[in-house]
């Protein structure tokens, strides 16, 4: 088991860790791609199967198509490389930025009470999660579904009431 | 995979008895493990096989409807063409640019093959007969699909030709956008059955009213609006006509697959196709009762014999379909997805809970909830379909 868990956690920091020395921006969101994917498989050794195929779904299916859209229809060039870390201001600021966020998380993760049961695989079904997402969780479930169909409802508005083809678009 | 129906006639417990024959040598923990060697090997046999065949299907079928003989010199009926095909594919050379990404060019093939076969695993062929057993397991089907469109941008960006790259960034827009109205028309089957768990779901469409209307999904007002808009999305997230932009072999120059020949052209369209049988394979599971059979008196065939009629019967749709429909245009393909099908997705949801919280009327109550689901699942399509036509109009063309 706990060799399993090595060799994934090996696949998801090393490709993370790949993704943040690379230089070419389209292969980091690659091996970030994989990164997320190794999440998706800790959270099966854990035995959380919903969480990760909703991490596969989510992170693979959909965030890495953002980042690939945003990456594509913002750089100039294919060969565009990105600037040397050469400046000496730009890598004190860059690790700044890094510690503090490292920081802020590890804050967080040092003072949430987290719960550690006994058990190796604590196997909570979907039923299980659904009942507790229904029932104790309720509100914060309504209040995230609510927002998605906001979001859901204002994309179909956007293309809903995009401009009207014009009479000079023919071909 | 469990043990199989213990109570069920001969044929219907056939493939649990050659599986159980073929491993009772073996010891206990042993065992477990050639079962699921051989689930996986019996699905991509049975697949890879249907896909050969497929491949001579379409054509023999496209040739039927458009008044010619299709493959017809390569043995009885053309029937050896899949393997002069494949002869080919495996013998032409494997070209890969220069420029290219040569470890991202590679691997784009066989990540986008091996996410479709993943899909193979939790669709249920037959009574107990899936491969894997998940709680989640429509979810696992949906992750392991959109994950295949990491894939296609891999291809089209790992060839360093432009051509690849539009085409990729387009068939991602498309995929995209059809992979929620996708996932929005299997949610009320969810919420109907109250499970994710796809044999369960087959479970729940079990029975007859007055012993002879199955309870499938399709056969309810919302099931049947959702099954459009899955079958719709099913036909554009398999890259197929009227949806195939992606690669229109003759209007681009095959898009992402540009650079690409011999065997990795072929996996590529190996993936289309299983993708396509994995998505017909879910269609079936979510909406036309899986390998239940249609009328009581028809139960003796065993079921996965209708599992594969009912595939069988999709796929010939998806393939009539394409003889039938001409290529959309991008924005077309766009528009019909974000303003008519994911709105009539979305109202279907309301329809479909409607239907659900309706479940104890009876008697003239129930000629009602008819009505209503009815009109729940038609009025949007009437207004929406009117919608996306109004101010389009007759198109004319100066160069054409």
């Amino acid at each position: 088991m706990s060799a399993a868990l090595a060799i994934v956690a090996l696949a998801t920091l090393g490709s993370a860790a790949a993704a943040m020395l690379g230089r070419s921006l389209l292969r980091s969101i690659f091996m970030l791609a994989v990164s997320w994917a190794g999440v998706a498989a800790f959270y099966m050794w854990a035995g959380a199967q919903f969480v990760a195929f909703a991490q596969v779904l989510i992170y693979l299916g959909a965030i890495s198509m953002v980042a690939l859209f945003a990456v594509l229809l913002t750089r100039q060039s294919r060969d565009e490389a990105p600037p040397p870390p050469a400046a000496l201001r730009r890598a004190i600021l860059a690790v700044v930025a890094a510690a503090g966020v490292a920081a802020v998380l590890l804050w967080a993760v040092a003072h949430s009470p987290l719960a550690v049961s006994g058990s190796l695989a604590p196997a909570t079904s979907v039923r299980q999660l659904g009942f507790d997402l229904m029932g104790r969780h309720a509100a914060a479930l309504l209040v995230v579904g609510v927002l998605l169909t906001i979001a859901l409802l204002g994309a179909v508005v956007l293309a809903a009431d995009g401009a009207q083809e014009r009479p000079g678009d023919e071909p | 995979m469990s043990a199989g129906p213990t109570d069920a006639h001969l044929l219907e417990r056939a493939p649990f008895l050659l599986r159980d024959w073929l491993t009772h040598a073996l010891p206990e923990p042993l065992r477990w493990f050639a079962n699921t060697l051989i689930a996986i090997a019996a699905i991509l046999a049975i697949f890879g096989t249907l896909f050969a065949l497929l491949t001579l299907v379409e054509r023999k079928v496209l040739g039927r409807v458009q008044n010619r003989p299709g493959p017809n010199r390569t043995g009885w009926f053309g029937i050896l063409q899949p393997v002069a095909d494949g002869i080919k594919m495996l013998t032409k050379e494997d070209i890969v640019p220069r420029a290219a990404d040569p470890l991202l060019h590679f691997l784009a093939p066989v990540a986008l093959l091996g996410f479709s076969v993943l899909t193979f695993a939790v669709i249920p062929y037959g009574r107990d007969l899936v491969a894997v057993r998940l709680d989640a397991g429509v979810l696992y089907f949906f992750a392991a699909g959109s994950a295949t469109e990491l894939s296609i941008f891999m291809a089209g960006w790992s060839s360093n030709n432009k051509y690849a790259l539009v085409a990729a960034m387009r068939a991602l827009a498309q995929l995209i956008s059809y992979e929620l109205p996708l996932l929005l028309s299997a949610v009320p089957v969810v919420l109907a059955a109250g499970t994710l768990s796809a044999p369960d779901i087959v479970e729940s469409q079990g029975g007859f009213t007055w012993g002879f209307v199955p309870h499938w999904h399709v056969f309810t007002p919302w099931g049947a609006a959702a099954f459009l808009v899955f079958f719709i999305s099913a036909l554009s997230e398999s890259n197929r006509s009227p949806f195939d932009l992606p690669e229109a072999e003759s209007e681009l120059i095959a898009g992402h697959l540009t650079e690409y020949s011999g065997f990795k052209y072929a996996l590529f369209f190996m993936a289309e196709y299983f993708g396509m049988c994995s998505l017909c394979g879910m269609a079936v599971t979510l909406f036309l009762g899986g390998w239940q059979a249609p009328l009581a008196a028809l139960e003796f065939i065993p079921s996965y014999a209708w599992f594969a009629l009912k595939l069988c019967a999709l796929l010939l749709v998806f393939i009539w379909i394409r003889a039938t429909l001409p290529r959309l245009r991008m924005d077309q393909l766009t528009r019909f997805a974000w303003k008519f099908l994911v709105p009539l997705a979305l109202v279907n949801l309301a329809a479909s809970a409607f239907w659900s919280l309706s479940f104890g009327w009876a008697g003239p109550m129930q000629a009602l909830r008819w009505a209503i689901g009815i009109a729940l699942a038609v009025g949007p399509f009437v207004l929406l379909g009117r919608r996306l036509g109004a101010g389009i109009g007759p198109r004319t063309y100066r160069y054409a």
